[in-house]
């Protein structure tokens, strides 16, 4: 089975190692994606006939630098052209360079490649964009689709990204320890980015934005195959499958939001759940908590109960608390206030977002919840002037007409 | 006999599949599972989680050391298996290659058991 799309697939596969050891060689981002633009077009000339190689990066790290250098001595015009024969022998030169370069190496560089997409002057969606661009490899199309721009302006935004990571010094000897686990923290938390922009989208775009999240789990695989006993690795991942677990069931038809407790659970990925459940899990055994792994576990405890009224809202809780320990926030609290409001009624919850009002005063969630708890409280006037707040600061069509929704019941029973 | 059909892949390159191609693989596979179900020599199937969610005990030391991640750092991963009744080797090395067909990429280790107990009895 050597048809072009399954080549693609390996091509995609390899292309972060492949991508980053170029990028060693060359230290230039430019010169290494067109090395390894170059061994892809010979990729698609040699292995339709016999399929990829057992090591497929090494193959392509092999051919992509040979290319490269040749094109460089053809460009200085030089007469002295390699010796193809020297190059022809792949399986040996195969052997070599993956005896050359291990785990370590590749570990370093694939993380140094995420890295440099992390650049601090870049804004976090230029950020995704990059890395959407040199790690995963999408088309600019496929990025620009997914950010709703025109093409011609996505690629202009990631010329200008591309030149601000060319100035930017980033070291090529391997990282210490303590500048290793920094980067890693840095490019774990672009890489959640990328799925947010995923999951964020509204009804309509949610389709054309969906591969985000698909690339970020498959980012998150990846860091964590480099960085197997990292437990936050483990928590963002198993975070990230149990979100996108919902998918199919978090837009109706209509491409409405369909919140939690009303969703179809047959329509959850039991898969996704499955996986990760087991990160979860073995993130625990490790007794260093962080944000990503008690996130996880609060999307776990949802996605173990079988309906709404199994959730286990007293476990939320006391992992919010957790959560608002590790990493103080409005937003934590105001998701507490939702377990709250389902241990001990709104009352006690709406009593909680008072003191929150003047920092999430602009936040589309925190009116909503407001709004919902007042609701309850049968309070339907202040119940309908929170909604209406909220309508003007939604972020996507799908939020305002769900809130709309709400002030619909409202009308009803007003 | 009974055998083993283990199946081994470089597992990044089955997570870059798309889905479409992804359900396409399952839907040949099942196909050649029905096909031997009808013949009545079909066991327990099974397509494992990604190696990042596995945990290895490793007896090197006492007490065993808990490990993240597969048992070996290989190229390819085991990824799942098929227990399957076969006359002969000929023949589990038929059905290796049925399976094969409808999998684009891996190997297949064809591997007799010696021991099966498929609820947990005391096997036969």
């Amino acid at each position: 089975m050597t048809d072009l799309a399954w080549i693609d697939a390996a091509l995609t596969a390899a292309r972060p190692q492949a991508v980053a050891a170029l990028l060693r060689y060359f230290r230039n981002l430019d010169t290494a994606e067109e090395a390894f633009q170059n061994a892809c077009l010979r990729a698609l000339n040699h292995w339709p006939q016999n399929g990829p190689p057992r090591d497929a990066a090494a193959w392509l790290i092999m051919v992509g630098r040979n290319a490269q250098l040749d094109e460089v001595r053809r460009s200085r015009k030089q007469t002295a052209l390699p010796d193809e024969a020297a190059i022809s022998d792949l399986d040996d030169a195969e052997g070599q360079v993956a005896e050359r370069l291990d785990n370590a190496d590749y570990r370093d560089d694939i993380l140094r490649l995420l890295f440099i997409c992390v650049h601090p002057e870049l804004p976090a969606t230029q950020q995704v964009a990059l890395a959407l661009r040199i790690v995963s490899g999408l088309s600019v199309r496929q990025i620009a689709r997914a950010f709703l721009v025109g093409e011609s302006a996505m690629e202009q935004r990631l010329t200008r990204a591309k030149a601000k990571v060319a100035e930017a010094e980033v070291p090529f000897e391997a990282p210490g320890a303590p500048e290793r686990a920094e980067r890693l923290a840095a490019v774990a938390a672009m890489v959640y980015l990328i799925f947010n922009e995923g999951y964020s989208a509204g009804g309509e775009s949610a389709a054309d934005r969906a591969p985000l999240c698909e690339e970020a789990i498959r980012l998150a695989r990846l860091l964590l195959r480099l960085y197997p006993a990292e437990p936050e690795i483990m928590g963002l991942t198993a975070l990230m499958l149990l979100q996108h677990s919902r998918a199919a069931a978090r837009f109706d038809a209509q491409g409405q939001i369909v919140l939690l407790d009303d969703q179809d659970r047959t329509k959850w990925n039991g898969k996704f759940i499955a996986e990760g459940i087991a990160l979860i899990d073995k993130a625990m055994r490790h007794r260093r908590p962080g944000a990503y792994q008690v996130q996880a576990a609060i999307a776990a405890l949802h996605a173990r109960a079988a309906t709404p009224a199994d959730t286990d809202w007293s476990e939320i809780d006391l992992l919010y608390q957790t959560l608002e320990r590790l990493q103080p926030s409005p937003v934590v609290t105001l998701n507490r206030a939702v377990a709250v409001s389902k241990l001990q009624g709104p009352e006690a919850a709406l009593a909680m977002l008072e003191p929150l009002a003047a920092r999430l005063g602009n936040y589309f969630h925190f009116h909503g919840v407001k709004g919902a708890f007042l609701q309850q409280l049968g309070r339907l006037k202040e119940a309908k002037l929170a909604f209406d707040r909220a309508i003007a600061l939604a972020n996507t069509p799908a939020e305002a007409a769900h809130i709309r929704q709400h002030l619909d019941k409202l009308n009803v029973s007003s | 006999m009974q055998y083993a059909i283990l199946c081994y892949h470089q597992e990044d390159v089955v997570g870059a599949w798309s889905k479409e191609q992804d359900d396409a693989v399952m839907a040949r596979l099942i196909v050649v599972q029905d096909k031997l179900v009808k013949q009545g020599r079909l066991g327990p199937v099974a397509r494992l989680l990604p190696t990042t969610a596995a945990t290895t005990l490793r007896k090197d030391s006492d007490p065993p050391l808990v490990i993240d991640g597969p048992f070996a750092e290989t190229k390819e991963q085991l990824l799942g298996f098929y227990i399957v009744d076969c006359t002969s080797l000929d023949q589990a090395l038929e059905t290796a290659r049925e399976l094969a067909a409808a999998n684009p990429g891996g190997s297949y280790e064809i591997r007799p058991i010696g021991y099966f107990a498929p609820n947990g009895s005391s096997g036969k």
